[in-house]
Order: structure tokens, then C-alpha cells, then sequence
């Protein structure tokens, strides 16, 4: 019985995710995009990886000036970066009132860039199909915590032509440690995340509601 | 002879300990397992992992800074062995394979606690070598990518997990085959005959590894007293190379296990080691790469500790009852091989990652 038990209860470890420990943080900032009606149509995202992950990532790149790398030498690596984050779902979750919405491949003209010995990475991920929201709900966090995401402390969440009336706001996971602007540190009540995976919780929230 | 309620409860909560330390290592869920209450919030759970992957981070993040202080100024070297040894400590408090798999190991194997912290020790340093291994070789000698050192890093874990199933399979087969004889000899009861033949046994016992297909008959009987002289000696009567399986090789076998563990190396490390190199101080680097090591065996140590002192727990609780403790031991041991395969099979079709390089 001591072992059935035992064998229960490996299974249900098991059958949770596996759980790890930060390699690599990312200060993000998004634009949010849309359309003339008012219809969300993407995400643009600009993913700055910390100096370590950033020496780590461009070790042994060739580049013509060194310690400098351009668009061009970089684009290898970006194509690596974007197709590799595709199992991953670009870590980026829509919720469009209360449902899920699958978000389309990133569009071709995603770039790194390296300054500072920061290297960025810059994509669009488009929605499938362009929606009108009353409640957006977009949450960017890695689930199994391999990737630490944070807002940028200036500008985290810009968005262009958006529609009249809707309001912008931003949740942190954890504590705020930094409370500019529109930042809020509450996820809303109608938002139940128990059933979701133990990462979301450190997810960052963008929030659009809309009259 | 009778099996107090108490006793049994006891050794079931000993046996529990044991696994809970095993398992608790391999997954953040500590709470879940135990109770149905999967809608309790995960912020308690989160309170301690959560905490420690803080400290963690706090310390990882903190060694970008150090070594790029150390660069300048000398004395940061220490600062960064500093925070690096914490960082190891925090590294291998949080979930990972590397514990579960030496934890189950000393389980299955009935170790001592002494080597118990000696593989741990070693394992860890393993880990650091490897890690120094793979930056050397492939950043320093090649000047190669990231990329590259990420496709060598997934051989190692390949063949390391490889490794793990087939150290789990071995101890799967000899524990697996001394349980089932130990349940079958509980069928006949000759009890009262244990005695008489107790000595009678013991020579099977020693040439017990060429008959043990048709022995059955007389070995069976004497476990309730060999048993308590040396509890594990019983079960390896059975096995095909009882030299092996316990005493005067332990280190060999156990060897197998530090490399089946280290030849995974700790991403962070290999991280580290890269940065400090484009810092010009690759030296430095391998010195915290070392500091992080003597920080995680020291956790991986510790943890190892409790699962050896939880198993001989349980261990001495069966002594004192023959026949059903032993069983339970048995059915320890065994569960705990069954736990290094499943653990070697879910890393190796990457069902649980144990770290990750990303992106690259």
C-alpha cells in the first residue's frame, strides 16, 4: 500500500512542471498596436537580455568591429532567438474577454540589436485575427521560470491609435518595486488564476479595458 | 511478533520522509503532493521557493557587477568567490535533478551518510569541472558560439541522462528481485523455522548467487534474523553481483552516479564563465565557478544527509519487526531505483528540464 502510494505519489510530482531558477533576465517594453477600427492587431516587443546573457549570446560571433556587432552580423542569431522562442509561445498570452486568442508567428522583420553590451531583441507578434476587446488581457512571463521578465522602469507599455476611451494599465508580478505611472500591482478580481501554471503568477500584465 | 499499529505508521511516515525529501527536490510542488488541496494558493508554496529563488537571483544578479568590479580592482575577486559560493548554496536549494538522483541513490543503496556527503561533494565539484571544461575547450581554444557550447551542453546532458536510466535500471533489478523473493518467502510460513535455519542461510547466502534460481527453498527462511544484523546484506543474496552492490566498491558505483550527475553542467556557471572571459579575467571566472560548486555540494550535502538519515530512520523501525519492515525497506529501496529511472527517462524526453540554455 506504502508503495502504491509512494508510486502515486512520483506520478503526481512528475506531473507537475519542472521548476528552475532564472538564467536570463529580460527588461521588456511592448507597443501595442492597432488598427484604424480599433482592433488590436499585434504586440510589438523589445526584449533587452542582461550584459550576462548578452557576452554569453554573442560569444564568438564575428563581427568586422570588435565588441561591436551590427544588425546584420546579428540577424543569425535573431532568426535562432525567434524560432526557438516559438515552442515557447513567445512567452505571451492574450486573453481577450475572458478567452484565450492564439497569436500568429512573428512578422518577418524582427532584429537584434547590440549597444551598451546589451543586446535587444525586437519583434512583432501579430493576432491571428485582429479583435476589439472591452477587457485585453496580455501576460508575458515564462511558466517554468528559466527567463525572468520585468516592464522597463520608463515607458514598459506604449500603444499607437488606440481607441478612444480605453484605459492602459500594467500589473507586476511580486511586490511593485517601482510604481511610475500607471502601474498597478493588483490582478483583477475577475481574473482567477489558480488553475493556471505556477509561473503565472510572476507573469507581467498588460491590461486594456475598454467602455 | 505482532506489527504495532503505531510502529507501522511510524515507519510509513519515515518511509514518506524519505521519498518527500527525494521528491521535493525535483519539484516546487512540496504542498501538493499531500493534499488534495490543489486550489490552496500557490503563494505558499511560492513563500519559500519563491524565496530562495529570490536569494538567488539577488546573488546571480549580483555577480555581473562583481566581475566586472573584479576586472578593476583585485579585492572584488573575493567578493565575487563570496557571492558566488552563496549563489552555489541557493542554486542547489531549489529543485534539480542533480539532488533527487544522488538522494535516491543513497536511498536505494542503503549508503553510509559519510559517503553519502562525498558524492555529493564530488558531484558537485564534477559539475564545476565540467562546466570549466566545456567554456575552456570550446569559447577559450575555438572562439566558438553560444550556440555551440549550448549543442555540446545537450550531448553531455544526453549521455548524462543516458547514464542516470542505466544506474536506475541496475538498482531497479537488484533491489526489484530482492523485494519480490523477500514477498514470495512471506507465503509459506515457516516462521518458527527461521531459526533453525538460520545458519543453514548464510551459506546460500555466500554461494547464493549461483543458485539463486533454484535455491528458493532454504534461503527464504532466515530473514527475520539475518536481517537484523545487517539489513541490506539479505536483499543482495539475491543479486547477481553481491561484491558489487554494496562494501568494498561503493566508490566505483558510486562514481557512476557523480559523473551521470555532474556531466550536466549548471547553466549559470557556464554563463559566468563566458562573461568573465569577454571581461578578460577567465581565471576569475573559474574560480567562481569552483566557489558556486563548494556552495552547491554543501546544499546538495545537506539534503543528501536528510534522505540518508530519514532512510535509516525507516531502516532501524523495520529492524525491530521482521518480515513486513523488511518488506517496506525493500519496497523503499526499490521505489527509489524506480524514482533515478523515471527521473533519467522524463530529463532524457525532456518531460522535466532541469535547466536550459535558452535561445540560442
Amino acid at each position: 500500500m506504502i508503495r502504491t502510494g509512494f508510486l502515486a505519489f512520483v506520478l503526481a510530482l512528475c506531473a507537475a512542471p519542472a521548476f528552475a531558477h532564472p538564467h536570463v533576465w529580460i527588461t521588456m517594453r511592448s507597443d501595442l498596436v492597432y488598427a484604424a477600427d480599433g482592433s488590436i492587431t499585434g504586440i510589438r516587443q523589445h526584449w533587452a537580455f542582461d550584459d550576462m546573457f548578452s557576452a554569453f549570446a554573442t560569444q564568438g560571433l564575428e563581427s568586422k568591429e570588435k565588441g561591436k556587432f551590427t544588425r546584420e552580423e546579428l540577424q543569425p542569431l535573431a532568426k535562432v532567438n525567434v524560432e526557438s522562442l516559438k515552442e515557447y509561445d513567445y512567452f505571451t498570452f492574450a486573453t481577450v474577454d475572458g478567452k484565450k486568442v492564439p497569436l500568429g508567428e512573428p512578422l518577418p522583420d524582427y532584429w537584434l540589436d547590440y549597444a551598451d553590451s546589451i543586446l535587444t531583441l525586437n519583434f512583432t507578434l501579430p493576432f491571428k485575427t485582429p479583435v476589439k476587446a472591452r477587457s485585453l488581457n496580455i501576460d508575458i512571463y515564462d511558466p517554468t521560470i528559466f527567463i525572468d521578465f520585468e516592464f522597463a522602469k520608463e515607458k514598459p507599455v506604449t500603444w499607437e491609435n488606440p481607441p478612444p476611451g480605453c484605459k492602459l494599465q500594467i500589473a507586476l508580478p511580486r511586490e511593485m518595486t517601482y510604481a511610475e505611472g500607471k502601474a498597478l500591482s493588483e490582478i483583477p478580481a475577475d481574473q482567477p488564476n489558480l488553475t493556471m501554471q505556477w509561473g503565472a503568477q510572476f507573469a507581467n500584465k498588460i491590461l486594456v479595458n475598454c467602455p | 511478533m505482532k506489527w504495532s499499529a503505531g510502529r507501522s505508521w511510524l515507519l510509513a511516515f519515515a518511509c514518506l520522509a524519505v521519498c518527500g525529501i527525494v521528491l521535493s527536490l525535483a519539484d516546487h510542488a512540496l504542498a501538493q503532493p499531500f493534499g488534495m488541496s490543489r486550489q490552496a494558493p500557490p503563494v505558499e508554496v511560492g513563500g519559500f521557493t519563491g524565496w530562495i529563488l529570490a536569494k538567488q537571483a539577488e546573488f546571480y544578479r549580483m555577480l555581473s557587477g562583481t566581475i566586472r568590479a573584479a576586472k578593476v580592482d583585485g579585492s572584488a575577486a573575493y567578493t565575487l568567490l563570496g557571492i558566488s559560493f552563496l549563489y552555489g548554496i541557493f542554486h542547489a536549494a531549489g529543485p534539480g535533478h542533480g539532488k533527487a538522483v544522488i538522494s535516491s541513490y543513497l536511498v536505494a543503496n542503503d549508503e553510509t551518510w559519510r559517503r553519502g556527503v562525498f558524492l555529493s561533494f564530488a558531484s558537485a565539484i564534477f559539475q564545476a569541472l565540467t562546466a570549466i571544461a566545456i567554456v575552456a575547450v570550446a569559447a577559450v581554444l575555438l572562439n566558438a558560439t553560444a550556440k555551440t557550447m549550448g549543442d555540446t551542453v545537450r550531448v553531455a546532458e544526453i549521455v548524462g541522462y543516458a547514464l542516470i536510466i542505466l544506474i536506475g535500471l541496475r538498482l531497479f533489478w537488484v533491489k526489484g528481485r530482492a523485494l519480490i523473493s523477500l514477498l514470495r518467502a512471506k507465503e509459506p510460513a515457516h516462521r518458527d523455522h527461521a531459526h533453525a535455519h538460520h545458519h543453514h542461510g548464510h551459506e546460500h547466502h555466500h554461494h547464493g548467487h549461483e543458485h539463486h534460481h533454484h535455491a528458493h527453498a532454504h534461503h527464504h527462511h532466515h530473514h527475520d534474523e539475518n536481517c537484523e544484523h545487517d539489513a541490506s546484506a539479505w536483499g543482495h543474496a539475491h543479486a547477481p553481483e553481491p561484491a558489487e552492490l554494496k562494501g568494498a566498491h561503493w566508490l566505483r558505483r558510486g562514481l557512476a552516479a557523480v559523473v551521470a550527475v555532474g556531466l550536466r553542467p549548471c547553466s549559470g556557471a557556464i554563463i559566468v564563465l563566458v562573461f568573465a572571459l569577454a571581461q578578460g579575467i577567465f581565471w576569475i571566472g573559474v574560480a567562481a565557478t569552483f566557489a558556486m560548486g563548494l556552495g552547491t555540494a554543501i546544499t546538495v550535502a545537506a539534503i543528501a544527509s536528510l534522505a540518508v538519515g530519514a532512510r535509516s530512520f525507516a531502516g532501524r523501525l523495520a529492524k525491530g519487526k521482521a518480515g513486513k519492515g523488511l518488506i517496506v525497506v525493500r519496497g523503499l529501496e526499490t521505489a527509489a531505483a524506480l524514482v533515478i529511472i523515471l527521473f533519467g527517462v522524463l530529463l532524457l524526453t525532456g518531460y522535466i528540464v532541469s535547466e536550459r540554455l535558452v535561445g540560442v
